[in-house]
């Protein structure tokens, strides 16, 4: 399938700056909440949205994402309930959905009939941070391409140049940077050495749109992380967030993103939904 | 075919690095680096003398003789157990110490699931005077208390894994996440033949001095360098890596890798991976582990916290799949009948591991002229509280 038909692409071709990227974990805090989340965050004006599968062992992230996939998987998540969920929400939302998860969970579901399965229900790139290029590329890049999936890649602060161009040619969507050197969850700030790295990948010019990701958790980190890219990732703030959200999941995300994207309440960033555009 | 690891990293279908990219300047410096700097004379000049006047090798091969005549067979034991700290885990945390100080690396991260790998590593880290944190998990900090009191005093940061079963898998989790938060300045030790390549090959290698040792030592007392068969334990697999490694390519020698069935290897209560285990990932490897169907990690179980594990080392995998190693799986039980049977026949007391490797002897069909050797990976004074409540629960 043509990738210029993908949802992530036509996002950044529409918007190139200011594009907030909600990660949440299936199943958290409640089995069934998925698609609820889902149109929560279409509502309140989100612009890709990506789901976590919840796995046993996610070496990449903190302990806010750990724990909200470990209650994901007491509620009984599983990834054919995960499709089914997707499937059924895929009619009533046009944003971008993107799948993010450990390689050994596709390597179970078996791996084409997993890429095949993104497609069928909708999925519109993947995130995969323990597949690494070298793979991707020699085994999965072909399969994944000619479905007309996205797939983002990731870059920290050490990532060599020549690696970067790499990460730049194999990834389809956007890249995903890496703010610090860090497994996800919020940071106070962000530093000069930071602003810095921003700065150094901006100036390089890369053919991907590029969102900062890990320790983006409020207004203020969020704007900065604008600035410096197209726009950001927030997990681990959201989750907890849906925490304390007593069961009024819609009041809790619409206050959420309204926080992230208003200092004040203020300054309305305008919507960029299809389905109310 | 030659089994070795290939360039790519991996054992047959079984290897590679499958780590996030945060991971992969520090994995990819250790690939480039590690044979460059262990091949230096000066590398191994150091290596080689604290191998032996720090360490105490070459550990000595035992003829067994009364345990020879309970199996009517002869049975050496390579005793790592003496080594300084007590078992085969030190020979590596040697190594990789002095290929961190090449890599100028200051601060030193472990997992640990019996504590001897903490306990080596910490070793190290006070020989060396570098800063030491060793993750264990909470369910092992209980039960292995006297190698957390050795950690302590020898300068280490002792850091609970609470998450999942609280055990070895999981302080192996912490210990990489510690290491993508703070990727510039950390080595991290890893104590088995898992992880993301080069680990599995360089750990292997670090312990090969096992085997390298028993080829002449074997020669010595039978006046034939290869046995006919070498038992040893496998939780992650460094101790049988390391005793199989100068053999993986004489098929005439038979290998036996010996997993911990806990309460029996269909009890859900298992660490028996070769049976339970299907293909996947984890730490970095793709190697076989106990998984659902849904591809979560299953948490393994086993009295021993050094066999805890719900994977095993790539090489072990590709060499119980070929057909290269034969598996035993051995119960608790069966375990600590055996590390009572060593200690009345022979006077030593295993680890709990190595019990398991003992064990096997019963299970295992052989010739009368057969010469075995076992591993005797450990010691077992860490254990002395699990064995004196089954001594007095069993009257023994």
């Amino acid at each position: 399938m043509d990738f210029n038909h993908n949802r992530i692409r036509q996002l950044f071709d529409r918007k190139k700056e200011n594009i907030l990227n909600i990660y949440f974990t299936a199943g958290f805090p409640r089995l069934d909440d998925t698609g609820d989340i889902i149109t929560a965050l279409g509502d309140a004006g989100v612009d890709l949205i990506e789901i976590g599968m919840p796995y046993s062992d996610p070496l990449a992230d903190g302990p806010t994402i750990q724990q909200s996939g470990q209650v994901a998987l007491r509620n009984g998540m599983t990834l054919p309930l995960l499709f089914e969920q997707i499937a059924a929400v895929r009619s009533k939302t046009d944003l971008p959905l993107i799948l993010m998860g450990y390689f050994n969970q596709v390597m179970q579901y078996g791996e084409t009939a997993f890429f095949e399965k993104c497609a069928e229900i909708g999925i519109d790139g993947l995130i995969i941070p323990d597949l690494p290029l070298v793979e991707y590329k020699a085994s999965y890049r072909d399969t994944i391409e000619s479905l007309g999936l996205g797939f983002s890649f990731l870059i920290t602060p050490q990532t060599s140049t020549e690696r970067i161009r790499m990460v730049d040619e194999l990834s389809r969507g956007f890249i995903y940077m890496v703010s610090n050197a860090a497994i996800t969850g919020a940071k106070a700030d962000i530093t000069r050495l930071q602003i810095d790295y921003f700065d150094r990948i901006k100036g390089m010019r890369l053919s991907n749109p590029r969102l900062i990701g890990f320790g983006i958790s409020s207004f203020k980190t969020f704007s900065t992380a604008c600035e410096y890219a197209n726009g950001a990732i927030i997990g681990s703030a959201f989750i907890k967030a849906l925490e304390s959200s007593n069961g009024h999941l819609s009041d809790a995300v619409a206050g959420f993103v309204a926080g992230i994207k208003n200092e004040h309440g203020e300054q309305q960033t305008q919507s960029f939904d299809p389905l109310k555009n | 075919m030659e089994i070795a690891v290939d360039e790519r990293g991996y054992y047959g279908e079984f290897g590679g690095a499958f780590i996030p990219e945060m991971l992969y300047p520090n994995v990819e410096e250790l690939k480039r680096r590690y044979l460059s700097i262990m091949e230096e004379p000066d590398f191994q000049r150091r290596f080689r003398q604290l191998l032996r006047d720090y360490v105490g090798r070459p550990s000595p091969l035992y003829l067994a003789e009364r345990l020879s005549n309970h199996y009517g067979a002869t049975i050496y034991l390579k005793r790592e157990d003496l080594n300084h700290t007590g078992a085969h885990k030190i020979n590596n945390t040697i190594g990789q110490i002095l290929l961190a100080q090449k890599l100028g690396k200051t601060r030193i991260i472990a997992e640990t699931g019996a504590g001897q790998h903490g306990v080596a590593t910490a070793t190290v880290c006070a020989l060396m005077g570098l800063q030491c944190i060793v993750y264990m998990g909470a369910v092992d900090i209980q039960r292995q208390a006297p190698n957390v009191a050795r950690m302590r005093m020898l300068g280490a940061e002792v850091r609970p894994a609470t998450s999942g079963s609280q055990t070895l898998k999981d302080a192996t989790n912490e210990a990489i996440r510690d290491w993508i938060n703070h990727p510039e300045e950390t080595h991290y030790i890893i104590g088995s033949v898992v992880g993301p390549h080069p680990y599995p090959d360089m750990v292997a290698r670090f312990q090969s001095v096992i085997s390298e040792e028993m080829k002449w030592q074997l020669l010595e007392h039978t006046g034939n360098s290869d046995p006919d068969l070498v038992i040893a334990c496998v939780g992650g697999g460094s101790n049988a890596a390391g005793a199989f490694y100068h053999y993986l390519n004489t098929p005439a020698v038979r290998l036996v890798a010996v997993e911990a069935a806990g309460k029996g290897i269909h009890s859900g209560h298992s660490a028996a991976t070769s049976v339970l285990g299907t293909k996947g990932v984890i730490h970095g490897s793709r190697t076989l582990l106990m998984q659902t169907d849904d591809g979560q990690i299953i948490e393994p179980y086993s009295i021993s916290a050094g066999l805890d594990y719900p994977g095993i080392g790539p090489m072990h995998a590709h060499l119980i799949k070929t057909g290269r190693a034969e598996a035993v799986s051995i119960t608790d039980d069966e375990a600590l009948n055996a590390a009572f049977s060593l200690t009345r026949t022979e006077g030593i007391i295993p680890a709990l591991e190595t019990a398991h490797a003992l064990a096997a002897l019963d299970k295992l069909s052989f010739k009368k002229t057969d010469i075995m050797v076992v591993c005797l990976s450990g010691r077992g004074d860490k254990d002395l509280a699990a064995y004196i409540e089954y001594l007095d629960s069993h009257g023994l």
